[in-house]
């Protein structure tokens, strides 16, 4: 942790309130989010509990998985979670712009220009925790291989038409999260950690309520009160006064409500089932309604407090201005989406089960440059960032005490004015380091020169002058300005290309087979009562 | 240790979870002593008033339970398949019932013994070993123990959360690993004394597959695990020593203190608190309390001890970053004062910056 | 362990692996070669000579090494030991791309186009460069250097450039990392962010494998404990006896811990000199003063050594000296004080830049000195052994007392990936078993 904002943790633990650790907001908050709350059944993977999903904060969809282990309500459940999902994103894919990209020309080889649609706008899925992100890779890893009776009438158990077409999404939305950052699928606590610091640990931040708590108190409470209630108040019945924010419930929850309703429903279905007359079955039928509304109103009672809370975070998210870049990595984000759109259009199958050796060093090398270009770019938007920089001597403020006009010794002299310039920070300078200032929005560099007797420094400015002799009006800067220097790039240089994947070299195992398919995965019978 | 634990109560086993607290905190002498003596913390936890939240649901519990069932059902001979063995022949599946741990632990030794010279493949289902530590003996039950024909005992450790294509979560995993690195160690002890027997230094990790109820199986390497468990096992002996330390008649006999007693008891023995005692051990929330009001910087996470130097709590971090305390020269108090500084003027900017813009409003 | 074994060669040893080696590399079947060589042990004379015979037997050769300072001293003992032969150094667009004593030399072409240098014999550059190569004619062969330090996708942009390669490295050092998590591709044989040759052997398990056994620049009071701590599967020997290497001064002590952790060093190979216990950040005033004492009690006691090179004491000078340490500010802090001391000349940088680096003497600032606690950075395997593996003669330890402790309560909580190769040895080990040994050097401090 850097000094910084351990000095804003400490000053939370005295204050009993969250500290800036941003003066922007570095993520892209949707005008008009998807938030999705997910509950999950403790011990088995891939078995949903129920949600709550929507756009408006005051009308969420609750969906509920009344008994957990029953394959046609699970699938009902992805049915009506892609009904929610799906339209929302067809309503982001055929609003574009036009756009350009450049491509290799397949005959001549040279990069072209080539005209392309770029989606003006993209879905933005907001869950709750970090739990919540990976539950999203699950839902997508188990629904994208789904078969439907439409793509294989032999399929046993088909699934519902779109959820193919769900796991899908969900599965690019999961990906995507990955890269530094994309603002696609992001966690509301992760969102408000980005921009304060509460006075407990990270692990602690990791509770959404305890981390409200802190931000955005009750009346009169402390942050540390707020937080241990959250953590672990409990009411009469030894429920939690703040259920957790899932994807995983309580155990307390499960064993004293939840498994006694469920029970009840079981017992309901069995009855109905059983029923031998008329009167009978309406008895029964009312009794399994009831006891579904029971669990529904069950596990209601787990996800509302989270779904208030993640639009809480919102809000106060949306207090901030935004960071001058955070739109650049928005656009990139529209891309991502607009391509996978694209994919789904053309009919291509669903992502494999694994990274071959090209998407893999493919990912890592694009989340890898994603990672640079956040770092500096958040430095770029917001002081404080520059701040934990220039502390850990990457950046440096300085004065412009003097500027000395000089040239290349070539046949057309070319502008190379030496800056002498005044530092309180330390910035780690080797001999001919680069370092770059944001002018107009683009990077200027120049290089140290030495130290000077006093302890300032020169530098000398490199480009960004123009063609002529004299340089550019406004290109260098003059005596007494204050300029922020950094000794990383502002942008990131373009990786070399890798390999076709038919290509693969011998050192990594070859040219992937061609022969296999991705199948769906096995049926069990546990998936059915 | 059977003082310090109260009449009559029986020393808790070392489980998984003691295993999981020793793993997250090594260094602390308080867990250190409540578990070498057997104490049982969650009880010790709610009558100090701060109840360890840990809790199992009953959906995972029956889940897990028809899976074991269904990862050991014909026979073994479904476990053998994950162990790559397709042809086991007879596989002997021998009784080991037997009344309390000491009959019990003799009993899986003696069906070890006879498994190891049978030249066969046997399961031993459940088993129970037992590992001295810090001069009690301490019982631990894997979920099973496969002997081969040529007397290679490796250990199984059936677990609940799901292998997805082949990759599971690390940190179950971790924790897997070293909770059957205990089980080798114990078996390594028996192995010494058996002849022709050896120990596999790779445990057999059995997952439901994907989002199946299938079992399916990966083979972990635990040496690693092994030989760190074994250091820190060894230093439990010392537990002699902490115990020394105490005022007389200390005890943490639940049943039979007040908890003004028992909060005493308890303080008497230092921690060593940090925020990943809060998912492995049952005194966490306590301990967190008694940090907290300490002020002491570990509260906010172990790193953000590496550059505060000899500055241990909040109050002396905040004093020195204002320059109302320490030494100039120390280079954590130089360098909190920067960083202060620094934060000001950054705080200060945006907030003239944003002042400047509802101006123009 | 102990027992001597007579009559051990270590130049036929070491001859014999080289010839092994070379004859995989030009006469074998298979198209790839793996030689694993630990410190000092001849690797860069290694690759030379292969360079040369590749050559010689007319084959197109690519080296492909990891930074530009390791690119331009291969071309240096290249034009060193072949003056006439034709090499080319591909670089990079940036000023400064190479080594200006390049251009001093006849016979190495050099230039940012690939398309410039084609038909010469040897080419050379780094991974970063070569990855941007396209739509060129393979090379026949390749000497891939510092492969353990490559990553594996770096391997990946540029397999495609060679039909057969011979990979070298040491195993020992520095793993190559990712700034961004990779976690969901570990335990893939595949895995971009591993090194070279993981996924290389993973995929053609039935690479030749050498490794060369003798380390020629640590010393027989080193080579032990290296090989035991840093290559407990793959031993290495001293190339010379306990007698051979001798260090010795013209100022007798004065009795402070700087000049008596000296003497031990130079009596045994290590000292050890421990400061009292204290939790200190980490330019630790105190420690770090204590470094710059040490290396200025060494210059001013007049040090001179004596080796298999010379028979004749050579002068200690300071360009014989380095000072190792785990992070970049507190290089800076020992550089300034070497300053306040007046020293200059004497090599202060972190384990990273000191990779592949000899000296006579070093002083290392250990990395656990002062701290609160362990942390996976601290405990890397591959810093410890490159700190504890630069010298001819000597190292000298600074540290604060309390290793152990910090050790015995560091958490053990790494998670497992499935699949994922384990690693050996584990840091934690390592810094028990070379402090183990340090222990017995132990000097305290005494101004």
């Amino acid at each position: 942790m850097s000094l910084i904002s351990a000095l804003a943790r400490m000053e939370a633990v005295e204050s009993g309130r969250a500290q800036p650790l941003a003066t922007v907001r570095h993520r892209h908050v949707s005008a008009r989010p998807l938030v999705l709350v997910p509950l999950t059944t403790a011990g088995e993977a891939g078995a949903p509990l129920g949600a709550l999903v929507g756009t408006d904060a005051d009308e969420p969809r609750l969906l509920v998985v009344t008994q957990p282990r029953d394959r046609d309500l699970r699938f009902s459940f992805l049915a009506d979670l892609a009904e929610e999902v799906l339209p929302y994103v067809d309503s982001f894919t055929d609003v574009v712009e036009a756009a350009e990209r450049s491509e290799v020309d397949p005959e001549t080889g040279k990069k072209v220009k080539v005209e392309v649609e770029l989606c003006a706008d993209a879905p933005q899925l907001i869950v709750p925790s970090r739990a919540g992100i990976e539950y999203v890779r699950l839902l997508g890893r188990s629904t994208r291989f789904r078969r439907t009776a439409e793509q294989d009438p032999e399929t046993p158990f088909p699934a519902p038409p779109r959820v193919p077409l769900l796991g899908r999404w969900l599965t690019h939305y999961g990906d995507r999260a990955r890269v530094p950052g994309s603002s696609l699928l992001l966690a509301a606590t992760d969102l408000l950690n980005r921009h304060w610091a509460t006075g407990q640990s990270s692990l602690e931040d990791q509770h959404l309520g305890a981390l409200l708590a802190w931000l955005d108190p009750r009346d009169g409470e402390s942050g540390p009160e707020g937080a241990l209630r959250a953590e672990v108040g409990r009411d009469e019945r030894g429920q939690l006064l703040c259920p957790p924010a899932g994807p995983a419930t309580d155990p307390a929850f499960d064993n004293r409500l939840l498994a006694p309703a469920i029970e009840r429903y079981d017992r309901a279905r069995l009855a109905l089932g059983a029923a031998e007359d008329g009167e009978a079955a309406d008895a029964g039928l009312g009794e399994l309604h009831r006891a579904e509304r029971e669990v529904r109103r069950l596990v209601a009672s787990q996800l509302k407090p989270t779904w208030d809370a993640v639009w809480r975070a919102l809000g106060l998210l949306r207090e901030l201005p935004e960071g001058a870049r955070v739109e650049d990595r928005w656009t990139r984000d529209r891309w991502s989406f607009t391509g996978h759109r694209d994919r789904v259009v053309a009919g291509e199958p669903p992502q494999p089960r694994q990274d071959d050796v090209i998407a893999a060093a493919s990912k890592l090398a694009n989340r890898e440059r994603a990672q640079g270009q956040l770092e500096a770019q958040e430095a770029l938007d917001d002081p404080l960032v520059l701040a934990g920089r220039r502390l850990a001597g990457e950046a440096f403020a300085a004065e412009v005490a003097e500027v000395t006009m000089a040239w290349t010794e070539s046949k057309r002299p070319a502008p190379r004015p030496l800056l002498t310039v005044r530092t309180e920070d330390r910035p780690h300078l080797a001999e001919k380091a680069k370092v770059f200032r944001s002018l107009d929005g683009k990077p200027q560099a120049a290089e140290f020169v030495r130290y000077e007797e006093d302890g300032s420094l020169v530098l000398r400015l490199l480009d960004r002058m123009g063609r002529s002799k004299e340089p550019a009006a406004g290109s260098v800067p003059e005596k007494g300005e204050r300029i922020a220097w950094t000794l990383f790039e502002h942008e990131q240089r373009v990786g070399p290309k890798l390999p076709e994947p038919e290509e693969t070299p011998w050192t990594h195992g070859g040219p992937p087979r061609t022969d296999a398919v991705e199948l769906p995965d096995a049926v069990t019978p546990e998936d059915v009562l | 240790m059977a003082e310090l634990r109260g009449p009559g109560t029986a020393p808790r086993a070392l489980d998984a979870r003691a295993l999981a607290a020793l793993a997250a905190n090594p260094g602390c002498r308080r867990r250190a002593l409540l578990d070498g003596a057997g104490v049982d913390k969650a009880a010790l936890a709610s009558k100090l008033g701060s109840p360890a939240p840990f809790g199992q649901s009953q959906f995972a519990i029956m889940r897990g339970n028809s899976f074991e069932a269904k990862v050991k059902a014909d026979g073994g001979r479904e476990l053998l398949r994950l162990l790559g063995i397709e042809e086991p022949g007879a596989v002997s599946l021998p009784d080991l019932a037997a009344a309390g741990p000491q009959g019990r632990t003799a009993r899986t030794a003696l069906a070890l013994r006879e498994a190891t010279g049978a030249g066969a493949w046997a399961l031993l289902d459940h088993p129970l070993l037992a590992l001295e530590v810090a001069g009690s003996p301490v019982y631990l039950e894997p979920d099973a123990v496969v002997v081969s024909p040529d007397g290679r005992w490796t250990v199984v450790e059936i677990k609940s959360f799901p292998m997805i294509d082949g990759a599971a979560d690390a940190s179950k995993v971790g924790a897997a690993a070293r909770q059957s690195a205990v089980y080798v160690l114990a078996l390594e002890r028996m192995a010494a004394v058996t002849e022709g027997a050896t120990v596999a230094h790779s445990v057999l990790l059995v997952c439901p597959k994907d989002f199946s109820n299938v079992p399916t199986a990966s083979v972990v390497d635990v040496r690693k695990q092994r030989s760190v468990t074994r250091r820190q096992l060894a230093r439990l002996t010392r537990i002699e020593e902490i115990a020394d330390a105490l005022p007389e008649g200390t005890t943490f006999d639940v049943a039979g203190c007040s908890a003004a007693e028992l909060t005493e008891a308890v303080e008497s023995v230092p921690h060593a608190y940090a925020p990943e005692c809060l998912a492995a051990c049952e005194l966490a929330f306590h301990c967190r309390a008694r940090a907290r009001e300490a002020g002491a910087v570990e509260t906010l996470g172990r790193a953000v001890r590496g550059e505060l130097g000899g500055l241990t709590t909040v109050g002396a971090v905040l004093a020195a970053a204002r320059g109302e305390a320490g030494d100039p020269d120390d280079p954590a108090v130089a360098a909190l004062r920067r960083a202060r500084a620094l934060r000001q003027e950054a705080l200060d900017r945006a907030s003239a910056l944003s002042e400047e813009a509802s101006a123009c409003h | 362990m102990t027992i001597p074994e007579p009559r051990f060669d270590p130049s036929a040893e070491a001859g014999r692996a080289t010839d092994g080696i070379l004859a995989d590399t030009l006469h074998g079947t298979s198209r790839g070669v793996v030689v694993d060589s630990p410190p000092g042990a001849g690797k860069s004379t290694l690759v030379v000579r292969a360079a040369l015979e590749l050559a010689a037997a007319g084959r197109p050769l690519m080296v492909v090494a990891q930074t530009n300072a390791q690119v331009d001293d291969l071309v240096l003992r290249l034009a060193e030991k072949e003056p006439g032969l034709e090499v080319g150094r591909l670089h990079s667009s940036d000023s400064d791309a190479y080594d200006k004593a390049l251009d001093d030399l006849a016979n190495v072409r050099k230039s940012a186009k690939p398309g410039e240098l084609t038909g010469l014999p040897v080419v050379l550059s780094t991974s970063a460069k070569w990855a941007h190569v396209k739509n060129v004619e393979p090379w026949a062969h390749a000497i891939v250097d510092e492969a353990y330090q490559m990553r594996s996708d770096a391997l990946l942009a540029v397999a495609g450039l060679f039909e057969r390669a011979l990979f070298v490295g040491d195993p020992g050092q520095l793993d190559p990392f990712s700034v961004v998590g990779a976690e969901q591709w570990a335990g893939l044989s595949y895995d971009p962010s591993a090194s070279a040759v993981s996924t290389l052997l993973a995929h053609n398990p039935e690479l030749p494998q050498h490794r060369l056994p003798v380390s020629w620049r640590l010393p027989a009071s080193a080579a032990p404990l290296v090989s035991d701590a840093f290559y407990p599967y793959t031993p290495f020997r001293s190339g010379t006896g306990p007698g051979d290497r001798k260090l010795s001064f013209t100022v007798a002590s004065d009795g402070s811990g700087p000049d008596r952790v000296l003497d031990e060093a130079a009596e045994s190979g290590w000292g050890l000199l421990e400061l009292p216990a204290r939790t200190t950040p980490r330019t630790d005033p105190e420690a770090v003063g204590a470094v710059a004492l040490v290396v200025r009690r060494l210059l001013d006691r007049g040090g001179a050594a004596v080796s298999e090179r010379s028979e004749t004491p050579v002068p200690l000078t300071p360009d014989r000296i380095a000072v190792g340490t785990a992070h970049r500010d507190q290089a800076a802090a020992v550089r300034a004080a070497l300053a306040g001391l007046g020293v200059t000349g004497v090599t202060v940088d972190t384990a990273n830049r000191l990779q592949g680096r000899e000296y006579d003497v070093t002083v290392v600032l250990h990395p656990l000195s002062g701290r609160p606690d362990a942390t996976a950075f601290h405990l890397e395997t591959g810093r410890l052994c490159v700190l504890a593996s630069r010298h001819r003669h000597a190292c000298v330890v600074v540290c604060r007392a309390g290793v152990t402790e910090l050790l015995d309560e560091h958490p053990s909580t790494e998670p497992v990936q499935l699949g994922a190769a384990v690693s050996f040895p584990d840091g934690w080990e390592a810094m028990m078993s070379t402090w183990d040994t340090w222990s017995q050097h132990r000097v305290p401090w005494s101004p």
